[in-house]
């Protein structure tokens, strides 16, 4: 990517319902590289700026499978094959007793996945980013909505993008230094 | 993803569950000036101290105990298990309320618990921590517990997965864990407005770091909020779970009154009785000192009291079938055990577990005293006490008269087992008096939710 003077042009919203409405028709004009921030979530957001993808799920599904497959096959192991004590004449593979570790290393590794899934899918932790510079941004966490326009994408431009956003009435908008 | 809208339309037709005249700006102004602008009180000032005395007395009682070993316990054969093991379960039970209410109650679509969750899973990580202490130093040589998990080692040893006790060691430290994300998740938004409000130079960095850059973009709100959802349906079964591996501690022993089937479903019961009588012991007071009650308020105490006197009557229900198949199993040690609870040398604390668990708690079916703060007050401590009686009558009735009388024997608690048991209440006391003044106690951006601005109507 080359290095762009402008990250893009942001949009100020005082309601969630003006700025699903700003985003839809932001969509429709066909920009993509577009993002919304609120400071709650906002289910209709998402498909509003064109995302559909959440991986989030099948990185738990996946984490949880690997989690209670290496749990029964760790108890397997164990009792089985390195280190078997004969109880009372039992089965060595008595696997009754192996549900619970398997259930609960599922539900560790499901939880774990999901959280670390979520946070990697979502590029975080990341302390600096472009959008901190406008000073109004700090309101995304208390009670303000944001929209933004990427310079990255195709149909930017910096004067008619700003214009673009005027006609949707926002309160205030700002260019976003990179 | 519909139920987020569903959750606000159920929160406003229902009874308030927040205060009138509420908008972005006021509930997050409110809520984060706790942490942020509010001066530290005398009073949080000598709470704090008093409970850092009792965490102190804590440490003692343990380093004690790690010179001399457990024989300062008043614990020895046939009472082997002691306050060590009824503390833990105790402990462990007060946890539950706070996945309850944070999993099990968003599943549930219940919106109110939008202002409880952040507390309660707070109160649920310190009241596990405070059980993690028992079984660990109860094991006689705790700097050896790690024995306990599996690892490769030179002695060519291996855990034994057959064990309850094993099964409680991942179960418990899972719940923990699991605990720990959710309740860390949950915060990340919140913490995110604390770094954009403080004005403190090293208060914006220690949030700013923890909240990772926290932006509030769609995209990473679509996939937060199905990770908190995932994170729910996992922590759903997990906590029920746990309690039914504590209770497997005891069903899968021979010893009587521990054998039987119905103790999964009633130790399950039992622990979201106690934790939300803890709920409500800390909710009243916070909500009173912090004047939280546009957020707080007699709604969910009220539900809270509806939920105790449900679980209640399970855990009544669960005495019942304890006691009709005592008597109606035809086992003479069943039936032994049954007369001894009734009638032997600890039939007063049974007595007083009746009392505390199932009679006074009726108070509850009177509506003025679902509303009342003081009287819920008093019946969540009678029900705290009760359910530790209940966890006292298990483990000492059961072992002091086992098979053969000649291995009868007495319980009799030393002043280290009282300053252990009390030292963990000074401790979990303490992280709360800490929490509530660091950390935003309710939930910021889940209180927006709960506004009808935050509504997007159809086009």
């Amino acid at each position: 990517m080359k290095t762009l003077p402008i990250y893009g042009t942001m949009a100020e919203f005082a309601s969630a319902h003006d700025l699903v409405a700003a985003a839809r028709r932001t969509y429709e004009a066909g920009y993509r590289k577009i993002d919304a921030y609120s400071p709650f979530p906002v289910e209709e957001l998402a498909e509003a700026i064109g995302f559909h993808k959440n991986y989030v799920p099948l990185v738990t599904l996946i984490g949880a499978i690997t989690g209670g497959t290496l749990g029964y096959l760790m108890q397997y192991w164990i009792a089985v094959i390195d280190y078997p004590i004969n109880v009372g004449g039992r089965p060595y593979h008595s696997w009754p007793s192996f549900i619970i570790v398997t259930f609960e290393m599922t539900i560790l590794f499901g939880a774990i996945s999901a959280v670390l899934g979520m946070l990697a899918l979502n590029g975080l932790p990341m302390p600096y980013h472009p959008v901190f510079h406008v000073p109004r941004f700090a309101l995304a966490t208390k009670d303000r909505f944001f929209l933004i326009i990427f310079a990255t994408d195709p149909k930017y431009d910096a004067q008619a993008t700003r214009q673009f956003l005027e006609s949707l009435e926002p309160r205030s908008i700002s260019e976003v230094p990179s | 993803m519909a139920d987020q809208q569903e959750k606000s339309t159920v929160a406003k037709s229902g009874a308030p569950v927040i205060g009138p005249g509420h908008t972005f700006g006021t509930i997050t102004d409110k809520i984060s000036s706790i942490v942020l602008t509010r001066p530290v009180t005398n009073g949080w000032v000598v709470g704090f101290a008093a409970c850092f005395m009792a965490t102190m007395m804590l440490l003692y009682a343990l380093a004690y105990l790690f010179v001399k070993g457990v024989g300062v316990w008043g614990i020895n054969i046939p009472i082997g298990w002691g306050f060590a093991i009824v503390n833990f379960v105790w402990w462990i039970g007060i946890g539950h309320a706070g996945t309850l209410i944070s999993a099990i109650l968003l599943l549930l679509r219940q919106s109110w618990r939008n202002s409880i969750n952040r507390f309660a899973e707070a109160m649920t990580l310190f009241a596990v921590a405070c059980a993690g202490v028992f079984p660990a130093v109860h094991t006689g040589r705790p700097w050896l517990d790690y024995w306990m998990f599996p690892y490769p080692n030179t002695m060519k040893y291996w855990p034994q997965f057959r064990s309850p006790l094993i099964w409680d060691v991942f179960a418990v430290s899972t719940y923990f864990t699991v605990s720990l994300l959710f309740w860390f998740i949950g915060l990340i938004p919140d913490l995110a407005t604390l770094r954009d409000r403080a004005t403190n130079k090293y208060a914006q960095m220690i949030y700013g770091l923890l909240a990772m850059g926290w932006r509030g973009s769609a995209r990473h709100w679509a996939r937060y909020e199905k990770a908190y959802l995932l994170l729910a349906g996992l922590a759903t079964p997990l906590v029920l779970s746990v309690h039914t591996v504590v209770s497997f501690d005891f069903a899968v022993g021979i010893v009587p009154g521990w054998h039987t089937t119905i103790f999964p479903p009633y130790f399950v019961a039992g622990a979201i009785y106690s934790g939300f009588a803890m709920v409500l012991m800390l909710a009243i007071p916070i909500r009173k000192i912090y004047n939280l009650e546009d957020f707080i308020t007699d709604r969910h105490l009220q539900n809270s009291a509806k939920v105790m006197l449900a679980t209640g009557w399970i855990v009544a229900y669960g005495y019942a079938v304890e006691a009709f198949m005592g008597w109606y199993g035809g086992n003479r040690y069943d039936q032994t055990l049954l007369w001894n609870r009734l009638h032997g040398p600890y039939a007063f604390w049974y007595y007083m577990l009746i009392l505390c668990n199932i009679a006074i708690p009726q108070l509850l079916w009177i509506r003025k005293m679902r509303t009342s703060p003081v009287w819920l007050f008093f019946i969540s401590f009678v029900i705290l006490t009760g359910m530790w009686l209940e966890r006292f009558v298990i483990v000492v009735i059961s072992l002091a008269r086992d098979f053969l009388p000649s291995s009868w024997g007495m319980y009799y608690p030393t002043r280290w087992d009282w300053m252990t048991y009390f030292g963990t209440i000074g401790m979990f006391l303490m992280a709360m008096f800490l929490f509530v003044r660091i950390l935003p106690m309710i939930s910021i951006f889940e209180m927006r939710t709960l506004l009808p601005e935050a509504e997007v109507k159809a086009e």
